[in-house]
């Protein structure tokens, strides 16, 4: 049986072939292990800091907000090695996979952003990569696909379904099931079965611990509200997780709404999704009236994903955490905004987020604090934006 | 050990009790409801119930199968793309059940497929199409009882799978829980021939009976006679044959004659492997 509680109320669980099951056990019993053991502790916080380049820096914006009594703060995960958030918690599992004997890491990519991160941990730990990646992403985010056979890691394009993300999934938990033996799946996101989305929220919740103290530091007071972008909700959950039992700061998540949340063109899997399962976990998903999984869209590939951390869809069904989707219109906005005003190019993923954060501080009152998880830098995805925005610049 | 068991619409114990007595396991073939298309798929199934097939393992459609290799993949494709729904499926059982009273009928799909329907609602649709037992690729033992108790009230048996990395303890909630049959893992990884089987030690098989399962057939990579003969020599009470027989449709698709035929002649080799002495 399980040792920590699998389930988010009704949401999470551990929807998956029998034969997972051992491996999904001996990662759970990993983790607790690692979480009790001072040299694993210390070789993690090592790794963030002196490879990494942890904590990462909190940046009030100067120019971005109109009204001068409200404050929009940045937390520069994109400043971390490896180009966003997503290089906490591939560390942390990559050692997870060392620590149980094993040799080989499977895992998926959208957009490429974890397949890098697992590439370069990989490459420093001495672990063998193979990532899973839709046919059709390794065309779009070819820059990425390169990166990653630069540090070692095989890519692996998927053909079947729809060539997108979910599919890489998919296959990745194909090969896990024939591999779980020497091989660890390093999951790239708070989604999947139990232990995943607990994993993961417990390797990325020192941005929510760092921004804790940083705020402290600069204003002496918690903030009214923070702000992070969702696909599958990692980077969201690593911010919201030490604000949970602080009913005085909002949570605020922002999907992807894509071309509308009235269009099927979106991946607003808990504004407009229902509840179902997918990739091992009971959660809002993306799916027609028999249950057949449909495809989400949006211009952002981080966040292009039809179902969500099985956290997330708790939090937002207790109303402990608020969601909105934010268009992909109104991300390449934010998108120039920040890259004008404040001279940062965020990643496409993080835009939704600050779009949205951009509106609440419009409306705020005075004395408002808000901060923005900024969860990756925009160099990825410079050759696609150029595509969509042409000579307008 | 003599646990009493809950026996459903009774097909599975009828089944193997009348081929134990004739000295033979079961050959249990697996195929996509509506691969290539609905009428196809009634004739096909049809085939392999008159080519000597002890049950039927039918699978519905599903968009995202993470249990199954590329065989199985292209067979949910191809019924999907023909249009096919879940209510086609059950059609299609209600009118393979018309015409064959005894034999047992398995579906294997997907938990989203259950849910999207109410689990009960799908379940009840079940019960009218006439299915004997449902297993559900993506509902390990530990997630199971929600649906143990809507499959009973509905006389519909919960298939378990026993897989190779079994700890004792899942063998006893095998043990508690199995009903109709146990599908015996024959190996690791996804549905797919181009990892054979392995024949599991009779040890295992033994260790099974002992824990008094409910009759273990293997599946997974089951595509030559030798292997169903081996199986039932090792203890298992059948063989379960998916991907090589959807392998057949996928072949024969341009030309339904011979795909009956062929269909036909693998299931009596695969059945008549399954006599002992």
């Amino acid at each position: 049986m399980n040792r920590l509680e699998t389930k988010f109320g009704e949401f999470g669980g551990m929807y998956v072939p029998e034969l997972l099951i051992p491996a999904l056990d001996q990662l759970e019993q990993a983790f607790l292990d690692a979480k009790e053991d001072p040299e694993f502790e210390k070789e993690f916080k090592s790794l963030l800091t002196d490879y990494a380049g942890r904590p990462t820096a909190m940046t009030l914006t100067r120019n971005l907000v109109a009204n001068p009594k409200v404050k929009l703060y940045l937390k520069r995960e994109d400043l971390l090695h490896g180009g966003a958030h997503k290089t906490n918690q591939v560390l942390g599992q990559a050692l997870l996979t060392k620590r149980m004997g094993k040799t080989e890491v499977i895992a998926e990519t959208g957009a490429g952003q974890h397949g890098v991160a697992t590439a370069l941990a990989c490459a420093l730990l001495g672990l063998k990569a193979r990532i899973y990646m839709g046919a059709k992403d390794v065309e779009r985010q070819a820059p990425n696909v390169f990166r990653m056979r630069l540090m070692g890691a095989e890519v692996i394009p998927v053909d079947s379904g729809s060539g997108t993300l979910k599919d890489a999934v998919n296959e990745a938990l194909r090969d896990w099931s024939a591999n779980y033996d020497k091989a660890h799946y390093l999951l790239g996101t708070a989604a999947g079965p139990h232990p995943f989305p607990t994993i993961v929220r417990e390797y990325h919740r020192m941005i929510g611990e760092e921004t804790r103290k940083q705020i402290m530091q600069k204003e002496g007071r918690l903030p009214d509200a923070v702000v992070a972008c969702v696909g599958g909700g990692s980077n969201a959950i690593g911010m919201f997780a030490d604000f949970i039992e602080e009913p005085s700061v909002r949570l605020v998540g922002v999907e992807p709404a894509g071309k509308g949340i009235h269009t099927k063109e979106h991946g607003a899997t808990i504004c407009k999704g229902t509840k179902g399962i997918l990739h091992g976990a009971y959660t809002f998903i993306m799916q027609d009236e028999v249950g057949q999984i449909e495809e989400s869209y949006s211009v952002s590939a981080g966040l292009d994903y039809p179902a969500v951390g099985p956290q997330h869809a708790y939090l937002h069904d207790i109303g402990r955490a608020e969601y909105y989707a934010v268009t992909d219109q109104e991300a390449l906005n934010a998108f120039q905004l920040l890259a004008r005003k404040e001279g940062i190019i965020p990643a496409l993923e993080s835009s939704h987020a600050l779009a949205h954060a951009l509106n609440m501080a419009e409306e705020a009152e005075d004395g408002t604090i808000i901060v923005v998880n900024l969860s990756g830098r925009g160099d990825k995805d410079l050759a696609h934006v150029t595509k969509i925005l042409g000579d307008k610049l | 050990m003599a646990v009493s068991k809950f026996d459903g619409t009774g097909r599975y114990s009828g089944m193997f009790a009348k081929i134990k007595e004739n000295k033979q396991g079961a050959f249990i073939p697996f195929v996509m409801l509506g691969d290539p298309d609905k009428q196809t798929s009634i004739k096909i199934i049809q085939t392999l119930i008159d080519a000597g097939a002890d049950g039927l393992e039918l699978g519905i459609p599903y968009s995202d199968p993470i249990a199954d290799g590329p065989t199985i993949q292209k067979a949910s494709i191809r019924a999907l793309s023909s249009g096919i729904k879940p209510q086609d499926c059950m059609d299609i059982i209600s009118e393979i059940r018309a015409q064959n009273k005894d034999i047992p009928i398995g579906l294997l799909l997907y938990s989203n497929l259950v849910l999207a329907r109410g689990v009960d609602n799908f379940y009840a649709m079940a019960e009218k199409a006439g299915v004997d037992s449902i297993l559900i690729a993506d509902v390990p033992i530990r997630e199971v009882a929600s649906f143990n108790q809507i499959a009973s009230a509905h006389k519909i048996q919960q298939i378990l799978i026993a897989p190779p990395n079994a700890s004792d303890e899942t063998l006893a909630s095998i043990s508690e829980l199995s009903s109709g049959y146990t599908y015996l893992l024959g190996r690791a990884g996804v549905t797919g021939t181009e990892t054979e089987v392995d024949i599991p030690a009779s040890a295992l098989i033994d260790k099974l009976a002992t824990y008094g399962v409910a009759p273990p057939v293997l599946g997974f990579g089951i595509s030559k006679p030798e292997q169903v003969k081996a199986a039932i020599s090792a203890g298992a009470a059948g063989a379960i044959s998916g991907s090589a027989t959807v392998n057949i449709i996928a072949e024969h698709l341009d030309n339904p004659e011979a795909m009956q035929k062929a269909l036909s002649e693998f299931v009596s080799t695969m059945k008549a492997a399954t006599h002992y002495e």
